[in-house]
């Protein structure tokens, strides 16, 4: 504006601008099922990881494959390292996955709000994933059950296609252990399997849960919402269910324009939203 | 803001203007013509600008033609606006190394224009798409020092439209004719009576001091009238308005109003109307390789969110139809915008209804939705 600009001399900057990446490198990797990786970062500048909220994301990229949203999945209270766990589902994905310890990726942010868990503290709350959605959920489960003397009960519900397309096998056990009720489901079943089959919503009759719930959840969109439809059988509205939310994002910081939703930058003003909030603009078709 | 002293500026005397934002070290960015179109380039003296023209535009329709005077800024906005120097149509964000093993390195931000620039013959809606965009760029929690820098360095003397374009509806936005604040210098040119100057106003102390420079006379009361005639007669001319009352309520009602698949039968989703429009702000990032992968560019260039790829997600566009590829813009330029960014996105430049090719036009697809829920409303009583 014409107020900002006397002298006119160009003003200098120095700070690197909002898009352009840091290096990280890759610490370890880990498959989880076939198609997802999990891989631990650090700053090569700094050797540490970013501080962050649960539901916060990174864009990341392996150089020259694209840049794409991924959610943090690591612990909120371990900063020391930067989580990230990949489905590989296309060409960005899979440069990501493929990426071996020891290589140099970009990474930029955290961008983008997060899940309410101190907002729920007092509160019994129900964790309902599906497929790769239980990684954005994790940083959440791990920061109640840091303070688990803080909530009431803690319910995970989780379903994914097959037994071998489970996240986190190992640590469902150990979640179980430190306080959560954790139910698991799968769309169709081996003879491995002895657990429940069936889509995830089906798990939520199983929970005893009452009206003074509230619910976090990710996965895709028509599970979200069945699962607002089931929750609301039990007493669980709209404003007590927190979703995050995917739509395409070319920069993370609301300036692209690609993850608007009806009144939202998605990547701004979420990727967490309460369902009320969303539920209208979701109905519609094709906004 | 500073008070508007004005004073008077021969024809004659116009280059000085070029001379003293020289002496500044600006490059000067203003109108000329370029394949049958007025666009914005760097001009470097009044012979530039497009003299004795003006711009026929209506729905779908652009032509220049011969005035019968010779003025300088006798024609209103063209396909170009200053969005181009806020938001460069493609820019190189950052580049980096990659070695064998896919590590990056290396990484430097993309070059930055390094000129100061001065915009001559910005108008009153142009000032406010500037500062809509600005508000979209800069306002948020993650401004691009880049663009911040290029923004602030700029001069601006803005011309006061003395007629309204064919396709114009700034009067119904709010944002013009007349340009009250957001320039440095405002001029009014003038043509009567055998003579040709320019009502001369600053905006700005930057602005106060180069018209100190320049060889001016205090106006007197005919100049200074003839200037608001000006500035009433563009008003008085306006063809089209836009009804914006309630608009972004009256739009959230009707997401699923039929008039969006008529629309769509005739769009042709080819996203002129986002290219043209000064205040759309898409962009989309690409990644370009050299052949042996040795290094990585990252460029980001203005997207449309007329095409399909713009809301890809793995398993497919969201907005496949073009109805909510069509409804997508327009509710965002005239709803949506206001809860994203506190403002409406249109400023009724009409470039958008102009540069259409099947001259689909905003404010007649607004007035439609009004007319149907009036129509309903009425037959409800
Ligand atoms: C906030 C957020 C958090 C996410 N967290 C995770 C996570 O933790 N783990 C995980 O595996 N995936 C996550 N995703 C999805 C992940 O971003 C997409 O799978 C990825 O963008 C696909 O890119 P691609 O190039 O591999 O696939 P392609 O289908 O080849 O995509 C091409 C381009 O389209 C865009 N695109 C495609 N799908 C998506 C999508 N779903 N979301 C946004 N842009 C897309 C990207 O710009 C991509 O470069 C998240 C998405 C969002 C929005
Ligand atoms: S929507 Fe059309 S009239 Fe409005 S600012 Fe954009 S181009 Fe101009
Ligand atoms: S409205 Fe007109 S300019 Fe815009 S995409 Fe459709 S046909 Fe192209």
């Amino acid at each position: 504006m014409a107020s900002l600009k006397s002298p006119p001399e160009r003003e200098r900057h120095d700070e690197p601008g909002p898009m352009v990446p840091e290096p990280f490198v890759v610490r370890s990797k880990r498959q989880d099922t076939s198609d997802t990786w999990t891989l631990e970062l650090t700053s090569v500048a700094d050797d540490a990881g970013l501080h962050f909220a649960p539901g916060q994301f990174t864009m990341i990229e392996a150089g020259g494959s694209g840049e794409v949203p991924i959610s943090i999945s690591g612990d909120p209270g371990e900063p020391d390292v930067l989580v990230h766990t990949v489905r590989s589902v296309g060409l960005a994905t899979q440069a990501i996955c493929k990426a071996q310890p020891g290589q140099v990726l970009g990474v930029r942010g955290p961008f983008g709000n997060s899940w309410p868990v101190e907002l729920l503290e007092g509160r019994d709350v129900v964790v309902a994933a599906g497929g790769i959605g239980l990684a954005p959920l994790r940083p959440a489960i791990l920061a109640m059950i840091a303070n688990r003397e803080r909530y009431g009960r803690l319910v995970l519900l989780y379903g994914a296609r097959t037994a071998s397309q489970m996240l986190y096998v190992d640590e469902l056990e150990r979640w179980r252990e430190e306080g959560f009720e954790v139910h698991a489901t799968v769309d169709s079943a081996g003879p491995e399997w002895l657990g429940h089959v069936g889509v995830v919503t089906r798990l939520i009759g199983r929970a005893r849960l009452t009206a003074s719930f509230a619910g976090l959840t990710c996965g895709p969109e028509i599970m979200m919402r069945l699962t607002a439809l089931a929750l609301a059988d039990f007493g669980i509205d709209g404003e007590q269910l927190y979703v995050s939310t995917e739509r395409n994002m070319q920069c993370g910081i609301g300036h692209c324009g690609h993850c608007q939703l009806g009144p939202w930058l998605l990547c701004r003003d979420g990727p967490v939203f309460d369902w009320q909030t969303l539920a209208h603009w979701l109905q519609l078709r094709d906004v | 803001m500073a008070e508007l002293a004005s004073c008077t500026l021969e024809r004659e005397a116009f280059d000085s203007l070029f001379e003293a934002l020289e002496r500044r070290g600006y490059g000067v960015i203003g109108p000329r013509v370029r394949d049958g179109a007025i666009v914005y380039d760097r001009i470097a003296a009044s012979s530039d600008l497009p003299v004795g023209l003006t711009d026929e535009q209506d729905g779908g329709h652009y032509r220049l033609v011969p005035r019968e005077d010779a003025a300088l800024f006798g024609y209103n906005v063209g396909p170009h606006s200053w969005k181009r120097f806020q938001l460069p149509a493609q820019r190189t964000l950052w580049r980096g190394k990659l070695d064998e093993d896919g590590n990056l390195s290396d990484i430097v931000e993309g070059p930055a224009e390094p000129e100061r620039l001065a915009f001559l013959g910005a108008r009153s809606c142009e000032l406010h798409a500037m500062g809509i965009l600005d508000r979209v760029l800069l306002g948020g929690s993650h401004p691009d020092p880049a663009e911040r820098a290029a923004r602030e360095g700029v001069f601006i003397v803005a011309v006061q439209c003395s007629q309204a374009g064919g396709t114009c509806f700034c009067a119904s936005m709010g944002t013009g004719p007349t340009a009250q604040s957001g320039f440095d210098i405002a001029l009014t040119e003038v043509i009567e009576d055998g003579r040709h100057y320019f009502v001369t106003a600053p905006g700005s102390d930057a602005g106060r001091e180069l018209l100190a420079e320049l060889p001016t006379s205090a106006a007197g009361a005919a100049e200074e009238g003839a200037a608001s005639a000006a500035h009433a007669r563009a008003a008085a001319q306006m063809g089209r308005e836009l009804d914006i009352t309630d608009i972004r309520e009256l739009l959230y009602r009707n997401y699923d109003h039929p008039r969006w698949n008529e629309v769509a039968e005739r769009c042709l989703t080819c996203g002129n109307c986002t290219m043209v429009c000064p205040t759309c702000f898409c962009t989309s990032v690409e990644d370009v390789t050299d052949l042996e992968r040795t290094s990585v560019e990252r460029v980001q260039r203005w997207d449309s969110c007329f095409t399909i790829d713009y809301s890809h997600i793995h398993g497919g566009a969201v907005r496949q139809s073009a109805h909510s590829r069509y409804r997508q813009w327009m509710t965002h330029k005239l709803a949506t915008w206001i809860d994203q960014f506190g403002s409406s996105g249109c400023v009724g430049c009409g470039r958008c209804i102009t540069w259409c090719p099947v001259g689909i036009d905003i404010t007649e697809e607004a007035r439609a939705i009004r007319a149907s829920e009036e129509a309903v409303h009425a037959g409800a009583r």
